[in-house]
């Protein structure tokens, strides 16, 4: 008896080491191992806070942005962000999530857009804590955990968009000659060891990447947003700082998001 | 009445042959608009960066697949950008720190670097070399063994000093960076990186 289960322990162990010799080299193990424990991620604490705010009464008008629409009608947090971004007709824009709470926050509240752009994200290396605009963005985006990922894409204006990103996507420009698409155009590709996803095609790798965004970064000790990744990789490029929520961002995000189609979102995410 | 459903199926498919043609001048004018408004504005932006030469335009635009007229034109024009230095080969043991190192350059006031952080080409970002360093990039392909594969002799010198400073002057459209052109490295930095590879003393060809 002894014998076999040792012989079990051993041909498991081996087998485990097959397995991890197999795979590319990456975090996803070892994050499965750390933080596979949805309930124990960190964001979920910013999600909570984002609901305070989000209900508040704030602004110069003292309203709650529970008087907003973010697509699905006044006062519904529950599955917007699975149908973001869209073509909202009070602004005449296609917007994502965040490009809208500048909306709801600005027209409804009564806050001053100059000064909420002023502190977008968190400084890591500051070890600050996220921003409320970052907070509030996580816990609207939260209400859509476990819906497929469904933009619309039946207005004019949804499809210009989506264009518009994919022609930014393979826009080359900066010291570096870099588009999006040259580390994310082709299958399997790592920066140093870090995987790449190929968003250059509809599908699973896309669908990864935005179902767990909003993410909870454990290298930055913070709940990250897609307008903050966008903001991340344009720096990695080497180009200026992206305007928060400005056109630009949003076309990126439609293009990327219409790759994601029908994938899931898991959220709050957890990454490295 | 076959004719007049004819004609207008033949005017509808030309209406769409000129709307998708159009189509694409209205994406790229919107393409234009938003990278205008897209970034903050300021001297500390370096908006400059924003601005394409034609070369990148035309790698934008085909989305890096140039006629070969146009590869032509590319691989010319990039050329006549290359400096040379006195030493196209210089010394490996330099080369393997450039290599291996990151570069600053990043702009901005959210998170920019100190403007006289030390630049390197951030090689193994996508090139494996030295077998030793295993956290290699796989965007470029392995240059592992690449002076004992490709010789160390003049011409190869001379080809891997070019592909380094102007990427383009080889390939039309490479996804690789114009190191020396765009003024990330300084020739005699490129030479180092030469040596690096071709050396024979060097650990990416022992």
């Amino acid at each position: 008896m002894k014998k076999l289960l040792l012989s079990g322990l051993l041909m498991s162990s081996l087998a485990l080491t097959v397995v991890y010799a197999a795979e590319e080299p990456n975090a996803d193990a070892y994050r499965e191992m750390t933080y596979g424990d949805r309930d124990a991620n960190p964001a979920l604490l910013v999600v909570d806070r984002g609901e305070e705010l989000f209900k508040a009464k704030r602004g110069s008008k003292n309203v709650s942005m529970e008087e907003c629409d973010f697509g699905l009608g006044k006062g519904v947090v529950k599955g917007v962000y699975a149908e973001l971004p869209r073509y909202f007709q009070d602004t005449d824009r296609v917007q994502d999530l965040e490009s809208r709470m500048l909306t709801c926050m600005t027209t409804v509240q009564g806050f001053d857009e100059a000064e909420l752009k002023k502190k977008t994200y968190a400084n890591e290396k500051a070890n600050e804590d996220n921003t409320d605009l970052e907070a509030i963005a996580v816990y609207i985006a939260a209400q859509s955990d476990g819906m497929k990922i469904n933009p619309p894409i039946a207005h004019p204006k949804e499809q210009e968009m989506i264009k518009v990103g994919e022609a930014l996507f393979y826009h080359r420009t900066g010291p570096l000659d870099f588009s999006c698409a040259s580390c994310h155009g082709a299958d399997k590709q790592r920066i140093r060891l870090q995987n790449l996803g190929n968003f250059s095609k509809a599908g699973a790798d896309a669908q990864k990447a935005i179902g767990g965004w909003p993410t909870y970064r454990v290298s930055h000790a913070a709940v990250r947003t897609m307008q903050h990744r966008i903001w991340d990789c344009e720096g990695q490029m080497r180009l200026p700082d992206t305007e928060y929520g400005s056109p630009l961002t949003v076309a990126l995000i439609a293009y990327l998001t219409s790759q994601a189609k029908d994938g899931t979102y898991v959220l709050p995410g957890m990454s490295r | 009445m076959k004719k007049p459903i004819l004609a207008s199926v033949a005017l509808s498919i030309l209406a769409g042959v000129t709307w998708a043609a159009g189509d694409d001048k209205a994406i790229q004018a919107l393409v234009d608009q938003y990278i205008s408004t897209g970034y903050q504005q300021g001297d500390k932006q370096h908006l400059e960066r924003l601005k394409q030469d034609e070369t990148l335009k035309i790698c934008s635009e085909t989305r890096n697949k140039p006629s070969d007229e146009q590869a032509k034109a590319i691989v010319e024009r990039e050329k006549a950008s290359i400096k040379y230095p006195e030493k196209m080969l210089g010394s490996w043991e330099k080369g393997k720190e450039v290599f291996n190192t990151g570069f600053g350059m990043r702009v901005g006031v959210i998170m920019p670097d100190k403007a006289d952080k030390p630049r390197g080409g951030n090689c193994y970002a996508c090139h494996a070399a030295d077998p030793k360093e295993v956290a290699a990039g796989n965007i470029g392909s392995s240059l592992t063994g690449y002076g004992k594969a490709r010789g160390n002799n003049e011409t190869n010198i001379k080809y891997t000093y070019e592909k380094i400073y102007n990427s383009q002057a080889h390939v039309a459209c490479s996804n690789m960076p114009r190191f020396g052109a765009n003024g990330v490295l300084n020739p005699e930095q490129i030479a180092d990186l030469v040596a690096f590879l071709i050396d024979p003393a060097s650990p990416v060809n022992k």
